[in-house]
């Protein structure tokens, strides 16, 4: 347990399995306080399956996953999970598409969730200026009064990582944040998501190496369900092992 | 905190849509007791309780639409909320009867009589009571969702096995209504009222102040939908209905939203119930047929769901053309009905309202792009077109969207 003191999320010796197929196994990852961590690794290796169990969607057959150095997170549901400040962007955008930009971010608001609370809610001033702030945040204060909907697939992501933002969370999990975006969308979300990190722990799953790269943090390589290697982007793709599991493919 | 709410609650749409039913309120009973028989603009009074009757239909429908139409939750289950209410407004009125049944019984009900009951059973008591009853009309259908819907959210029950547990719910009810030994009259129900509140039942003007009830129950059904639907807490049943995961992710209690929507809901179902039950003069279980519940979605289908105005359209629409098919073609009826109901999923999925709004719609956006051919509309402009619209529409492609 000592371990576990001083990090944001200690997932250890963490195992789950479908119908007797490992999806995780033995797996332990760490990270600290507003530390940058990369996921990457080949298909089928238990990226989203770590995200499911971390959020509380997915609970594990073993193993011990810890939230802030104390909270056990697999006692608990999804919505309780993400009150304690854990905020998951999908690798499928889901934005709520009949609602406007604005109230997609008014509604990941950091608020009281209660139903009450929620029924007779009014935006106070404070509110509106930290929603204007998230959307120039992520450009699209001039779309603000459109439907999530017609917003374009890079769009939507950055709706979502707004939505992210505006709950406020210690520990953000992001799945693919620049599939389907183009080049410059992409290295407009590192940085963005590099300013995150350096207030928040972010865990980032992704396969585009050079998004990685310009992410540069601290790299980890999952392979069928464990930690294959770690160390910096560098490092990670000079292993063999990577090589002939991952990147050689 | 509330007047905040009250004030969203009071948008344009919906402050026509009560101003009407509250006018109705006042003009069709005057138009009754006031204008001689005979005369034009007079309205008879067989006429007032039928359209009392659709009037509570359409809170019916109202009701299901908050489930449905703005929670994702296709209950087909909620004529058994009407009917619950029903029974306790008729259970009232069985008391009131007291000695004027055939068995001129002072406390027991004739069908009690009739099956050599000795006393009155312990849940008929209080139901001498006016507002004891009332009370049981909220709260009966409302504590049997609140149970039921605790149980069906928390295991998370979904989509179409939620569907099928709520019409096992009021299948259940009806077999259960329909044995003697329940003490509701069994298949004969409860009937052959005679008062309420010391009026007759039957009278003239007792039909009219119903019939008044009855408008003003839905105007104010129609302002506590749209608190609810225009608050944050109505934007997130929406979310629920499109992304329920996602929205459980955000950190909302996604069981208690469903829970809240469909207990407001049983207790909007359970008072139009109770407003139904004196203006027909009976209730018996055949109102929690399976096919009631069902046919309470296709009203809401037709008048287009997810929408405040819809489902009240709906109601009265469909209704208007059962009556006239029973009378003319009573045959053809269930035929037309399923006809219609095909007819609108696939050609009108977002009902007569949505009909109505893309013609409008689609006449406003050819007007702005009259106006200013190459330009696109504005954030500002796109917003109006979008506020014109349904505020829930049903995700992809179904509406028209702003030219871009």
């Amino acid at each position: 347990m000592s371990t576990a003191t001083d990090t944001m999320l200690y997932l250890d010796g963490v195992s789950v399995a479908f119908d007797g197929f490992k999806a995780i196994n033995n797996l332990s990852i760490i990270v600290k306080p507003a530390e940058m961590l990369a996921i990457i690794g080949p298909n089928g290796a238990g990226k989203t399956t770590m995200m499911d169990i971390i959020t509380g969607k997915t609970s594990p057959d073993a193993g011990q996953v810890l939230f802030d150095g104390r909270t056990d997170l697999t006692r608990l549901d999804e919505a309780a999970i993400a009150n304690l400040g854990i905020g998951r962007k999908f690798q499928k955008p889901t934005v709520f598409e009949s609602h406007t930009v604005w109230d997609n971010l008014e509604m990941a608001l950091k608020k009281p969730r209660g139903i009450f609370a929620t029924l007779f809610y009014t935006a106070s001033d404070a509110d509106i200026a930290r929603i204007s702030e998230i959307l120039e945040t992520v450009r699209l204060i001039a779309r603000k009064d459109e439907l999530a909907a017609n917003l374009s697939h890079g769009q939507k992501q950055w709706l979502e990582i707004g939505m992210l933002l505006a709950q406020d969370p210690k520990l953000l999990l992001v799945d693919e944040p620049v599939a389907g975006m183009t080049d410059s969308e992409t290295e407009e979300t590192a940085k963005l998501l590099r300013e995150i990190a350096t207030t928040r722990s972010v865990v980032v799953v992704e396969h585009d190496m050079s998004f990685v790269r310009d992410l540069g943090s601290r790299v980890v390589c999952l392979a069928e369900g464990s930690v294959l290697a770690e160390g910096t982007l560098d490092q990670v793709s000079a292993n063999p092992v990577v090589i002939e599991r991952y990147l050689g493919r | 905190m509330l007047t905040q709410a009250l004030f969203r609650a009071l948008d344009k749409k919906a402050v026509w849509v009560i101003g009407i039913f509250l006018a109705v309120a006042v003009l069709v009973p005057m138009a009754n007791l006031l204008i001689p028989a005979g005369q034009f603009g007079h309205v008879p009074t067989y006429m007032v309780s039928l359209m009392g009757k659709y009037l509570s239909y359409a809170i019916l429908a109202l009701a299901l639409d908050l489930v449905w139409g703005y929670c994702g939750i296709l209950s087909l289950g909620h004529g058994a909320f009407f009917a619950l209410g029903g029974y306790a407004m008729g259970m009232y009125l069985m008391r009131q009867i007291g000695t004027r049944g055939v068995y001129g019984h002072p406390v027991l009900p004739d069908f009690m009589v009739f099956l050599n009951w000795k006393e009155l059973p312990w849940y008929w008591f209080g139901f001498d009571n006016f507002w004891f009853a009332m009370a049981m009309v909220v709260s009966v259908p409302g504590l049997l969702a609140f149970v039921f819907g605790f149980f069906a959210f928390r295991s998370r029950v979904t989509g179409v096995y939620l569907s099928i547990i709520t019409q096992a719910m009021t299948f259940a009810l009806l077999l259960a209504f329909f044995r003697n030994d329940m003490g509701f009259g069994g298949n004969n129900g409860l009937t052959d009222f005679k008062d309420i509140l010391g009026s007759p039942v039957q009278a003239q003007s007792t039909r009219a102040a119903l019939f008044a009830a009855t408008a003003i129950a839905l105007a104010l059904s129609v302002l506590i939908c749209s608190l609810i639907v225009n608050s944050k807490l109505g934007k997130v049943m929406v979310a629920v209905r499109d992304a329920e995961s996602r929205t459980r992710f955000l950190g909302y209690p996604v069981e208690y939203v469903k829970l809240f929507a469909f207990t407001v809901s049983a207790v909007m179902a359970g008072i139009a119930g109770a407003l139904y039950v004196p203006q027909v003069g009976i209730i018996n279980p055949s109102e929690f047929e399976p096919g009631n519940s069902i046919e309470v979605v296709i009203w809401a289908a037709v008048g287009g769901r997810g929408t405040l105005i819809g489902p009240i359209i709906g109601a009265i629409v469909v209704n208007l053309g059962k009556s006239w098919f029973t009378t003319t073609l009573p045959d053809f009826w269930l035929f037309a009905l399923g006809t219609l109901f095909i007819f609108t999923t696939l050609f009108l999925p977002r009902g007569i309202v949505g009909l109505w709004s893309q013609v409008v719609g689609s006449r406003r956006t050819r007007r702005v792009s009259d106006a200013a051919p190459p330009a696109a509309p504005t954030p500002v402009q796109s917003a109006d077109i979008e506020r014109g619209e349904d505020p829930a529409s049903f995700g992809n492609g179904t509406q028209a969207k702003p030219a871009e």
